[in-house]
């Protein structure tokens, strides 16, 4: 119950700095993104912001050896890079790269949707389903 | 024309990391959307309604902030409909396949200093970047 209104909270809490931050608008992904153009390095300051933070946070977080509110902590350990993580990323990069969109502003532009999103989102949902019904079989 | 926002930009940035930083202390759990949604997409026993909770607070959180005044993207005229679609399934497929996305490696995968996320980070932006000058400059699409 607690984690799951703890779950909620945090959403929300993403969802509004991911649209507060402008990474729901792919032209401004894109501005990041266009090198050779007009460049626009708000980006930086959100990934920086967040993964600031969160590298002083998560090792204090880490340091208590479970979370509060379950038993154990939830990733996996392995440091191994793989063909499938070097091809995914490739993959990925490449499909932000084209349209602007990351898995997490897709979603959260469910908030306030255009023509472009009922074509990305349907293609994002559809590769995710690509990717992972034949691994389970 | 995109203006430079780095106020905003930092201050959404320090809530997408104090939302992974709790999510991480209270459940222990990352927030990279990729694999909340994907492991959603495949219904696992019992792990489903902390999924669908976040990401509707994900929806929720962005509808408040464009209720308070920030301005939702318009789309592009003349933007290929197929190449959408394309993006969509390569940013699917490709997340699902590293296991991660900006979030997953690049926010909470970072943090914790993982070498994993360090590699797809780097192979990503890359990519990323390479793929917007081709597109932009190469094949003139917006």
């Amino acid at each position: 119950m607690l984690r799951d209104l703890a779950a909620l909270a945090c959403g929300l809490t993403f969802g509004f700095g991911l649209a507060l931050a402008g990474m729901t608008s792919p032209t401004k992904v894109l501005a990041f993104l266009d090198i050779a153009g007009p460049w626009d390095a708000s980006l930086l300051f959100v990934l920086g912001g967040a993964t600031g933070l969160c590298l002083l946070t998560f090792r204090l977080i880490l340091r208590q050896g479970r979370p509060l509110l379950d038993e154990s902590f939830h990733f996996s350990p392995s440091q191994v890079i793989d063909p499938p993580l070097v091809l995914g990323a490739l993959l990925f990069g490449i499909g932000w790269g084209i349209a602007g969109y990351c898995p997490g502003p897709a979603l959260a532009l469910l908030a306030a949707p255009n023509g472009e999103l009922w074509l990305f989102l349907p293609g994002m949902l559809a590769g995710i389903l690509l990717q992972k019904i034949p691994v389970r079989k | 024309m995109h203006t430079f926002t780095p106020w905003t930009a930092l201050a959404g940035g320090l809530l997408i990391g104090l939302a992974a930083s709790v999510l991480l202390w209270l459940n222990g759990r990352i927030a990279g959307i990729s694999g909340i949604l994907g492991r959603l997409l495949l219904l696992p026993r019992g792990d489903v309604l902390w999924r669908l909770l976040f990401l509707a607070g994900l929806v929720a959180g962005a509808a408040l902030c464009y209720l308070l005044g920030a301005e939702p993207p318009r789309a592009r005229p003349g933007f290929p409909a197929w190449l959408l679609v394309a993006a969509g399934l390569l940013v699917g497929f490709g997340t699902s396949l590293s296991n991660g996305c900006t979030s997953g490696h690049g926010v909470c995968g970072l943090a914790r200093l993982s070498v994993r996320s360090l590699a797809a980070v780097a192979v990503f932006m890359v990519a990323a970047f390479i793929t917007t000058w081709v597109v932009r400059h190469v094949f003139g699409v917006l």
